[in-house]
């Protein structure tokens, strides 16, 4: 099933993807799973078929289109490509660049946008710390002006692609506590220093590199200010609406996916002498499946439009993820039933699905403050 | 230079397994279909030899693609817009009223009209396979033809030096323009094309280029024509019919072996291969 939004042009952007991913990822997706890392040069391949940059200006380097169009790009890579670590790995700007484009100043978008979209730098987005992740307004990280620069102190956790990304949207504290007090940095790896504490060692999402940074005295160019100082969390917050509706498509893709290789096996593999499938047990997992999936793909749906036609979303798109990531998880653990003892051998996609599938109730905002988020807006 | 394409959509290889046989005919209900993959190639080719691979945007020559079928065909003809050919033509009609004579006669008619310097195909479409079109409209059309190219070097635009794959080596022929080639596989090599516009260095990413975004939206304001295949040829009749189709048989269980000599004596007893 695709999207109610879709129209010719997703169907052939999806044929595009596809053809991407047939080439360039699906022969290799177990390997850079396994390796923890997907290759680099991957960036500017993704950026010279036109996948990186759509839903991205052309004026900044991008291919045009909105977020309906990014969302479709992605879940056909993650269907036929079979990494979602590497998909999310090549589309860790879409949580970095968005605050540069939408607080930047024209030479910080024609500085860092073009090379990002073209594949030449790594982008991430650095807000999360040891200390506290969805509770973004205690961040510690410091930035204290010095003459033309800032010195940052401090260290970030969980950044996706962090390991090797040149340019780092990064959230710092250049005032007092509490939000008010949180500004935007783009640091720049090629003119500041910022150590890799740490590779992380994830559950899911392998193929896509995760680091511990830390910032010891790093000297930003203040020109790498995004916005004011102050103006920090405010930045990070117009984003989220987009990312949640991110998540959820990627959580539809998942499952889609999961669903897919349950079905192929169950009419493949024979157990008591018959198909899987010819087991009523099997048909009604298949169709719950299928049946959360088209609900949470209406869901999100829903909610692409009503961005797409600038109506606030932030209590949807919020609705959307824990809608999406508790189908997901339903989803891909059905899948690993399905497949019996061969949904929890490595060798399975499935097995692989099911650890991706847990992030998703975490990252960009946990599945408790989307109902917060919702409790507040609703008004309760 | 101007090229004609013809593409035709076929069911997706990677299906097979679906295709179900009802009464003697193939039922394509359920089968994905996409562009055969020769013809894709053959789309590369022309784009490659009307730009100059420094900037593709100018274009420095016409590729008019040409398809056989019904709407469902207009997907693949927009697909071949949004990569970079400039007009599209439709031809109405359903697979089970064609055969390669009827095309090859259809195009020489397109042909006669469009007066094109080269018509570029796939070798062959990998459903059928029947490798007929292109060597029976070079016949009608009295030109030319070079069939199964590997690599295509361009003379000025005014004769092709066509390499063709065979058995030990390649065997390289200069065709005279206007003429009708056929490409196979390597011609979407990073070397595969060479022409006066662009750099003989330029090495193109392998295989079939993509198309952006704002490609696929402007494709949509391309010159797309519809016409008949009455409009072409009076006489649409088939030289060509299906008869039956059946699947092959069902591959029998195999057997185990347990020791090294019995699968020896099997071989040379029953499978006969020793």
């Amino acid at each position: 099933m695709t999207y109610l939004f879709e129209t010719d042009d997703h169907t052939a952007l999806r044929a595009q993807a596809r053809r991407f991913a047939e080439r360039h990822i699906t022969p290799f997706a177990l390997e850079w799973e396994e390796a923890g890392e997907f290759p680099r040069a991957l960036y500017r391949l993704a950026a010279e078929a036109g996948v990186l940059g759509v839903g991205y200006p052309e004026a900044y380097g991008g291919s045009g289109g909105d977020i309906s169009h990014a969302l479709v790009v992605a879940e056909e890579m993650v269907l036929v490509g079979k990494s979602v670590g590497t998909v999310v790995g090549l589309g860790s700007h879409g949580i970095a660049l968005p605050p540069i484009l939408a607080a930047g100043t024209e030479d910080q978008k024609q500085r860092y946008a073009g090379p990002i979209l073209r594949g030449e730098l790594v982008s991430a987005l650095a807000v999360t710390e040891a200390g506290g992740g969805s509770d973004v307004a205690s961040l510690a990280t410091r930035a204290e002006r010095n003459n033309d620069s800032y010195l940052v102190d401090g260290s970030k956790m969980f950044i996706t692609s962090g390991t090797r990304a040149e340019i780092i949207t990064t959230a710092v504290r250049t005032g007092g506590p509490g939000h008010g007090g949180i500004s935007m940095l783009v640091i720049d790896r090629r003119e500041s220093e910022v150590a890799v504490s740490r590779k992380l060692k994830k559950m899911g999402w392998w193929a896509s590199d995760t680091a511990e940074l830390s910032f010891a005295e790093t000297r930003v160019p203040i020109v790498n200010l995004l916005g004011n100082e102050g103006e920090g969390f405010l930045i990070a917050m117009r984003n989220f609406a987009t990312e949640r509706i991110f998540l959820a498509g990627n959580c539809v893709a998942i499952a889609e996916l999961a669903y897919r290789e349950a079905l192929a096996y169950a009419r493949e593999r024979n157990a008591f002498g018959k198909k899987l499938t010819a087991f009523q047990v099997t048909r009604h997992k298949l169709a719950d499946m299928a049946t959360r999936i088209a609900a949470a793909r209406a869901l999100t749906s829903e909610v692409v439009v009503r961005h797409v036609r600038e109506e606030p979303v932030t209590s949807l798109a919020a609705m959307a993820k824990n809608t999406a990531t508790d189908m997901c998880s339903f989803v891909c653990d059905q899948a690993v039933q399905i497949f019996g003892g061969y949904g929890y051998m490595r060798e399975s996609v499935v097995e692989r699905l099911y650890r991706d599938a847990r992030l998703y109730p975490i990252g960009g905002g946990t599945r408790e403050i989307m109902n917060e988020v919702i409790s507040k807006l609703e008004g309760f | 230079m101007k090229i004609l394409v013809p593409l035709k959509q076929v069911a997706d290889p990677d299906n097979a397994n679906k295709i179900k046989v009802t009464a003697g005919k193939i039922d394509t209900t359920g089968l994905a279909f996409k562009p055969n993959p020769f013809d894709e190639y053959a789309v590369e080719t022309a784009l490659r030899l009307t730009e100059n691979a420094a900037n593709t945007k100018a274009r420095l020559g016409e590729v008019v693609v040409v398809a056989f079928g019904t709407k469902d065909v207009d997907v693949m003809l927009r697909g071949a817009l949004a990569t970079g050919a400039d007009r599209a033509i439709r031809v109405d009609a359903t697979d089970d009223a064609l055969d390669g004579d009827l095309v090859a006669r259809a195009l020489k008619a397109i042909v006669e009209k469009e007066a094109p310097d080269l018509v570029l195909l796939g070798k062959q479409q990998v459903e059928g396979d029947s490798n007929q079109v292109g060597q029976l409209l070079a016949e009608y059309l009295g030109w030319p033809q070079a069939t199964f190219a590997g690599s295509i070097k361009s003379e000025a635009d005014k004769a092709l030096v066509v390499s063709r794959e065979v058995d030990g080596g390649t065997l390289n022929l200069k065709v005279t323009l206007p003429a009708v080639v056929s490409v196979d596989l390597r011609i979407v090599n990073p070397h595969g094309v060479k022409s006066m516009h662009t750099a003989a260095a330029h090495a193109y990413p392998e295989g079939v280029r993509f198309a952006a975004l704002m490609a696929i939206m402007a494709a949509k304001k391309k010159p797309f024509a519809e016409m008949k295949i009455t409009d072409l040829v009076s006489d649409a009749s088939l030289k060509v019919t299906y008869g039956s189709a059946e699947l092959p048989p069902a591959r029998k269980a195999g057997i185990k072996v347990k020791t090294v000599a019995e699968l020896v004596e099997k071989l040379k007893t029953e499978a006969k291969v020793l």
